[in-house]
C-alpha cells in the first residue's frame, strides 16, 4: 500500500502562506527543534520518557515466535515481554485464543458494564500544522468558537438525551480558546454533568490544578505517534510540534490533581506496533509511579479528513486493531479502553465484548451543531468536524444494541470530591 | 430452635449473604433478592445517578439495606465526604468505608479506613470498613467504633479464594465485631468454608456477575453459605492431622 499524501493546498492560502506550507513541508531544516521547550512550557522532573523509548527503541517484533506467544498466552500475570509476543506478528494466528483471554480480563475487573460518553467540540480553532488532522491552521474549513451561551445550548441538548458523562474538545489555539475560556466551560458542564472530561492541548500543571478546580477530573492527550523522528515531520508547525511537553501532559495533569488519565497514539501514523508499545507502557510507568491515579487507553485509526478523503490507515486493519485491543487487555488488565466512532459498527459491538469498556455514543466531530444532528434543526453557522465518524448511533440507538449485546451500559461512574 | 440472625447498627439481618455492587446488572439484583435472599445490596455513591436511565436506586426493593460504599475515595477525608453524600442522597446511615489508592489491585488503605471509621462513628453512620486483614487495624478498627470489619479473602475481583484465610481466622477468634468476608470469593465452596470458620457473612459480586446462570449461582451461594454457618453452628467434628488416634491414651498410667 502507498503511503499517506497528507499535502493539500487550498485556493484560498495568499502567496507567502503557500510558500511558508510549501517551505515547512519539503526543507526540514525550517522547521524548529521539536525536543526543545517552547517558552512558558513547564518543564518537570521525570523518567517515564527514557523509560519508554528504551523499550520502544530496542523492541525488535519480527524476533518474537510462537512460542513466546504460546508461553505469554500461558502466564497468569503478563509481562512486559510477554506485551512485546502478544503484539508481535507471531501472535496473529492466536487472535481468537487473545481474545478469550482478553475477554476473561474484562470480565474480571468490568463484569458485563459498558460505558456511554458523548464528546463536545467547543472550537476548532487551531494553531498547528498538524498534517493528518482537519483542524490544521492551512487547511480551508468553516472555523468556529462556541460562546457560553451556546456551550450551554448545546450541553442542553446533550444531557436531555440522557448522556451524563462529556468529553470536552478545542482544537489546539491557546490564543483562540485560552484556560479560562476552557474552565468557564467546564463549570458549565459540571452543572450538567456527572463526569467531566477534557481533550485540549496540553498545559501546566497550575493550569491543570485551576481546570480540576473548575469541575473537570480527566484528561485525555494521544500522543499521536511516540516515535519522535516521525513525529517531527506531522507536526510542522504550532507548540503541538514540542514532542516532550506533550509526552508529559499527563505527568502535569496527575500533578495538578486530576483523578485520571487517558492516552493514545493514532495508529496508521508510524509503526504501529511499536507505538501500541509505547502508549501501553507510558500507562505502565506511570501506574507505578501514580499508583492512584485512573488510566484509560484509546486507539484511534488515521480517518480521512474535509478536503483530504484519500487518508487511511495503512497497515491497520480490524485484525491488527483487534490484537492491539486484545494485547492492551491482557497486559493491563485494570484499565480503561475507549473505542472510537472511527470505527464501524460492527467493529465497536464486537470490540466491547472482549476488550473495550467505554463507547462514545451521539458524536459529533463538529462545532456547534448538536441540536441539527440531534433534532434535525438546520443550523448553517456550525464549524466543520475533526475527522469523518464511522459510527453515527444516537445515545437512545446506543444504549439500545448495547443492552441487547448483553452488556449494561453505565452512565456514571464517577464522583467529583 | 432460636432463630439465627446477626445485628449491625441495631438491625437484624437472617441472610448471610450482601450482594457486592461493583458489577452490577439489574439482573443480578433481581437474582441475588429473589433467588439468594440478599438483605443487604452495596450500592457505590458514584454509580448513582440523578436522571432517568439505569437508576440503581429504582431497581432495590424496599425491604432491603442500602449499603452504599465510598469507592473512589483515595483518602479519609474523601471517604468521608462521600458518605455525607450518600445519606443526602437518601440511601440511610449505613455505609462501607472504602479506600483505595492503587487503581490497578484496589487494595484498601487501612491507615486511611481507620481514620475515616472514627470520623464516620462519631457522625452517627454505622460503619463497615472494608479492610486488608490485620489484627492490630480489626481492633484500631473496632475501637474507632466500626459495626463489623469486612476483611478481604482475595484481591477483588479475582475469584481466588480464601488466600488470606489463616488472617481471617485470627480476626474471628479475637475481634468482638461480626467479620464479613469480602473480596476475592471466587466459589460456593470457599464462602461455605468462610462460614464453616465463623465469618458472620458474605459479600460477593464478581462470582455471581460473571457466572454463566447469574440466578442459579445466586441460589448457589445462597445454599452454600447456610450450609457453612449450619456447620459452624454444629460445632465441626475432628479433623486428625495424622494418622488414627490411639485407643490406650497416653496419660492412662496416672494414678490420681
Amino acid at each position: 500500500m502507498s503511503e499517506n499524501q497528507f499535502f493539500v493546498d487550498s485556493d484560498r492560502l495568499g502567496e507567502t502562506a503557500l510558500a511558508k506550507k510549501h517551505r515547512l513541508e519539503n526543507d526540514p531544516s525550517s522547521r524548529t527543534d521539536h525536543m526543545k521547550y517552547m517558552p512558558g512550557m513547564e518543564q518537570i522532573s521525570s523518567d517515564i520518557r527514557d523509560k519508554v523509548l528504551r523499550e520502544m527503541d530496542s523492541y525488535e517484533y519480527g524476533q518474537y515466535t510462537e512460542a513466546d506467544v504460546k508461553r505469554a498466552l500461558a502466564h497468569e500475570t503478563c509481562s512486559v515481554e510477554d506485551f512485546k509476543a502478544l503484539l508481535s506478528p507471531a501472535a496473529a494466528p492466536y487472535l481468537e485464543e487473545m481474545a478469550a483471554r482478553a475477554k476473561l480480563e474484562t470480565s474480571r475487573h468490568f463484569g458485563n458494564t459498558v460505558y456511554l460518553f458523548t464528546p463536545l467540540y467547543i472550537a476548532n480553532y487551531c494553531e498547528n500544522y498538524c498534517v493528518y488532522c482537519g483542524f490544521n491552521c492551512y487547511n480551508d474549513i468553516k472555523r468556529k468558537k462556541l460562546n457560553m451561551q451556546e456551550i450551554e445550548k448545546e450541553m442542553k441538548v446533550i444531557a436531555d438525551s440522557g448522556i451524563e458523562e462529556i468529553l470536552m474538545l478545542t482544537g489546539e489555539s491557546r490564543s483562540k480558546s485560552d484556560v479560562r475560556y476552557i474552565g468557564e466551560a467546564c463549570r458549565l458542564a459540571a452543572r450538567y454533568f456527572r463526569n467531566v472530561g477534557l481533550e485540549i492541548y496540553p498545559v501546566n500543571s497550575d493550569e491543570y490544578r485551576y481546570l480540576h478546580m473548575c469541575g473537570a477530573d480527566y484528561v485525555t492527550v494521544f500522543q499521536e505517534t511516540y516515535d519522535s523522528d516521525k513525529y517531527e515531520t506531522l507536526h510542522l508547525l504550532g507548540h503541538k510540534r514540542i514532542y516532550p511537553y506533550r509526552f508529559d501532559a499527563q505527568e502535569r495533569a496527575i500533578l495538578g490533581g486530576m483523578r485520571g488519565v487517558g492516552f493514545s497514539a493514532l495508529l496508521g501514523l508510524a509503526d504501529f506496533r511499536k507505538d501500541a508499545l509505547a502508549s501501553a507502557l507510558h500507562v505502565y510507568y506511570l501506574q507505578r509511579k501514580y499508583p492512584h491515579a485512573e488510566y484509560s487507553l484509546s486507539c484511534p485509526r488515521l480517518r480521512p479528513i474535509i478536503n483530504n478523503d484519500k487518508i487511511n490507515p495503512q497497515d491497520v486493519h480490524e485484525k491488527e486493531l483487534c490484537q492491539v485491543l486484545c494485547a492492551y487487555r491482557i497486559f493491563l488488565p485494570y484499565v480503561g479502553i475507549t473505542v472510537s466512532s472511527r470505527e464501524q459498527k460492527h467493529f465497536r459491538d464486537g470490540i466491547v465484548k472482549i476488550a473495550a469498556t467505554k463507547i462514545s455514543a451521539g458524536v459529533s466531530t463538529g462545532i456547534g451543531d448538536h441540536e441539527s444532528k440531534y433534532e434535525g434543526k438546520e443550523d448553517a453557522d456550525a464549524g466543520d468536524e475533526q475527522f469523518e465518524i464511522s459510527d453515527g448511533r444516537s445515545f437512545d440507538e446506543m444504549y439500545r444494541d448495547m443492552s441487547e449485546e448483553g452488556l449494561q451500559p453505565v452512565l456514571n461512574d464517577y464522583v467529583y470530591v | 430452635m432460636t432463630k439465627d440472625t446477626f445485628m449491625l447498627g441495631g438491625r437484624e439481618f437472617s441472610s448471610r449473604f450482601i450482594l457486592g455492587s461493583g458489577k452490577y446488572s439489574l439482573e443480578l439484583i433481581r437474582a441475588a433478592v429473589e433467588n439468594a435472599g440478599a438483605q443487604i445490596i452495596t450500592l457505590a455513591v458514584r454509580r448513582t445517578n440523578t436522571r432517568k436511565n439505569e437508576n440503581i436506586l429504582d431497581y432495590i426493593p424496599e425491604n432491603v439495606t442500602l449499603l452504599p460504599n465510598t469507592s473512589g475515595a483515595r483518602d479519609a477525608k474523601e471517604a468521608v465526604r462521600i458518605a455525607r453524600m450518600a445519606r443526602e442522597l437518601g440511601c440511610g446511615n449505613f455505609v462501607k468505608v472504602e479506600i483505595m489508592k492503587d487503581s490497578k489491585y484496589l487494595l484498601p488503605d487501612n491507615a486511611e479506613t481507620v481514620k475515616a471509621t472514627e470520623q464516620l462513628a462519631k457522625e452517627g453512620f454505622v460503619v463497615l470498613p472494608y479492610m486488608y486483614p490485620d489484627l492490630y487495624t480489626g481492633r484500631d478498627l473496632m475501637n474507632a467504633g466500626a459495626a463489623a470489619v469486612m476483611p478481604l479473602a482475595a484481591p477483588i475481583g479475582s475469584n481466588k479464594g480464601l488466600a488470606t484465610r489463616e488472617f481471617i481466622q485470627i480476626l474471628i477468634d479475637e475481634i468482638d465485631l461480626p467479620v464479613i468476608v469480602d473480596a476475592g470469593i471466587g466459589r460456593p465452596s470457599q464462602a461455605c468454608e468462610a462460614m464453616e470458620m465463623g465469618a458472620a457473612a458474605i459479600m460477593a459480586n464478581t462470582a455471581i456477575a460473571t457466572a454463566g446462570d447469574v440466578p442459579a449461582m445466586a441460589g448457589a451461594f445462597k445454599n452454600a453459605i447456610e450450609a457453612g454457618r449450619a456447620a459452624y453452628l454444629a460445632g465441626l467434628g475432628r479433623v486428625l492431622e495424622r494418622g488414627a488416634s490411639a485407643s490406650d491414651p497416653l496419660t492412662g498410667f496416672l494414678r490420681d
